[in-house]
């Protein structure tokens, strides 16, 4: 059953996770430019958010900076809790000076003198490291004359909290209930003032746009999915672990380099994400281009591989369970949604429901995806159609 | 005045009263006394001027903020897909009977307390588990074991 792993080896980016070490010089330079500047540097790379959402990030600091506000705030999400994804972990511990030299450079472009690492809860032995780097890092803002400081804030267990607005209300003291938007954090963030929230992998990017300038990470990757990005590849692959790819490269190249040999199925982008079955690997790429439709597909880099001796049931039951439990509650389509779709493919396989039964369970997932509040009910509308249809026989008794 | 008063005064001092300390506080009985007793959730709620139920409910979000008597050292297996796959219903099969307790129980000690929990983000070493809040990965039956035979040992 092996094949030959290496006859076509995607290229190895090394950009993230080369440990070039020039805060201060990077930081210099920058200031010295006009904000405008590097604004629009940050535009031209294409940089789009590396959570899994994809919002350009250079649209994202320009809307921040233009609020009149004078109290604003940088936030960096750490809260990683897709299932699947461990890179910004990764990228916390072997170059977090890259993460926040990124901070300060927005922070200063957007006018905060505040910064904060929401760090999931699960995360907490990284602590004692990060104060190390931050006494670093702020000995390095007074000698540049930054006005800016970073805190660390730990987050208690919740995977909603990755959602921003959420992220934000726990920051507050509060349930870590998704907000209505608008108004985005751009308006009404933090303690309701403007706020950047940047995903800890699109603010490493944003050094290394920084250093090489926009049109070196503008090189890789493809029309709307520009530059690198970091893949958190796990399950059926003998070599699981963590890896900066090229945006733009199909599944079928992806499985070639990290499958066993055996590849059934491919997780893209985590629970929230799809199901790319074995016939769709050479039509499905990966990156931001025809978002959501199924042929190009965006990712947090959440890639899980199952070979064939997986039941896609049980994949599925896992996701769901996951959703049931980590849904906020707050909204009825994603409370009692997840709910019913658990329920439901149970009793579809225990034989209690007709296998039409299914296409009703698919009918709530549209629902789910039009009426649910935020990004966690309306996408599990992605890996459940993704599997019933894809792997339909092996949800029936 | 106990001991959930002084800890509790403490952390306000520390933090602040504003409500955005409140998940720090939190977390620092927790780190203390590893679940929010009512004592210490009426406490808070006295001296940040929220009320209780505001409190209650802002903690029960939140899956390790426990509001259930927890044992001194609290073991969350991870029991989402890639672990789920890679053998985690043996790490807690081995876990309960060495323990002899189930999961969502804690030992007569109050020792030990067995949870199962979602994605801790170590799926390319799974299984992984986290005793308190040190992380422990590519778990085998036999691994498990020995991890808790070491914890049994200690205070």
């Amino acid at each position: 059953m092996t094949t030959t792993a290496t006859k076509k080896q995607l290229h190895r980016i090394d950009l993230i996770f080369n440990n070039d070490d020039d805060c201060k010089e990077i930081l210099r330079n920058a200031l010295s430019r006009s904000d405008q500047e590097i604004v629009n540097e940050m535009v031209n790379s294409g940089l789009k958010g590396r959570g899994g959402a994809g919002f350009p990030t250079g649209l994202k600091w320009k809307l921040t900076a233009e609020s009149k506000e004078k109290e604003k705030y940088v936030i960096c999400n750490a809260d990683e809790g897709e299932p699947g994804t461990f890179k910004d972990r990764e990228i916390l511990t072997r170059v977090p000076h890259k993460v926040l030299s990124g901070m300060a450079m927005c922070a200063k472009i957007i006018g905060a003198q505040k910064g904060y690492i929401y760090l999931r809860g699960e995360y907490k032995f990284l602590v004692p490291d990060l104060k190390k780097e931050l006494r670093k890092f702020h000995d390095i803002l007074d000698e540049l004359g930054l006005d800016f400081r970073v805190e660390i804030f730990l987050g208690s267990g919740a995977y909603i909290c990755g959602e921003e607005s959420a992220l934000i209300e726990s920051m507050e003291g509060k349930r870590g209930e998704p907000r209505n938007k608008p108004p985005f954090p751009s308006v009404n963030g933090f303690k309701g003032k403007p706020t950047v929230v940047n995903n800890v992998e699109t603010l490493a990017h944003s050094y290394t746009i920084l250093k090489f300038g926009a049109k070196k990470f503008r090189d890789l990757g493809v029309k709307d999915s520009r530059g690198s990005k970091v893949f958190s590849v796990s399950g059926d692959t003998p070599i699981p672990g963590i890896y900066e790819l090229e945006l733009g490269m199909t599944v079928q190249d992806f499985v070639d380099d990290f499958g066993d040999g055996d590849c059934k199925a491919v997780q893209v982008g985590g629970a929230s994400g799809f199901l790319v079955p074995r016939k769709r690997f050479a039509k499905t790429t990966i990156g931001y281009e025809g978002k959501l439709t199924g042929i190009s597909l965006p990712t947090g880099g959440s890639m899980m591989i199952f070979n064939s001796s997986r039941s896609m049931y049980n994949v599925l039951n896992n996701y769901l369970e996951f959703f049931e439990e980590e849904s906020c509650g707050q909204c009825t389509p994603c409370r009692v949604g997840c709910q019913q779709l658990l329920k439901g493919i149970k009793a579809v396989k225990r034989g209690e429901k007709p296998t039409s039964y299914l296409d009703q369970l698919l009918k709530l997932t549209e629902t789910m995806k039009l009426t649910a509040k935020c990004g966690l009910g309306q996408s599990v509308a992605n890996s459940f159609s993704s599997i019933v249809e894809n792997f339909r026989e092996e949800m029936i008794y | 005045m106990d001991f959930h008063e002084k800890l509790v005064q403490n952390l306000v001092s520390k933090h602040g009263k504003d409500r955005e300390n409140l998940l720090p506080i939190l977390q620092g009985v927790i780190d203390q006394e590893r679940f929010l007793s009512e004592e210490a959730i009426l406490k808070i709620s006295k001296e940040m001027s929220i009320p209780a139920a505001d409190v209650y409910g802002t903690a029960s979000f939140y899956s390790f903020l426990d509001i259930e008597p927890r044992g001194k050292y609290v073991i969350r297996v991870c029991k989402t897909i890639t672990c789920a796959m890679k053998g985690k219903n043996q790490i807690v099969l081995a876990i309960e009977n060495f323990l002899k307790i189930k999961v969502g129980e804690t030992t007569i000690d109050k020792k030990f307390t067995i949870l199962q929990t979602n994605c801790l983000g170590w799926c390319h070493k799974a299984p992984a588990m986290l005793i308190n809040d040190e992380v422990y990965t590519e778990l085998s039956p036999e691994k498990v074991v020995d991890i808790l035979r070491e914890y049994k040992e200690k205070n």
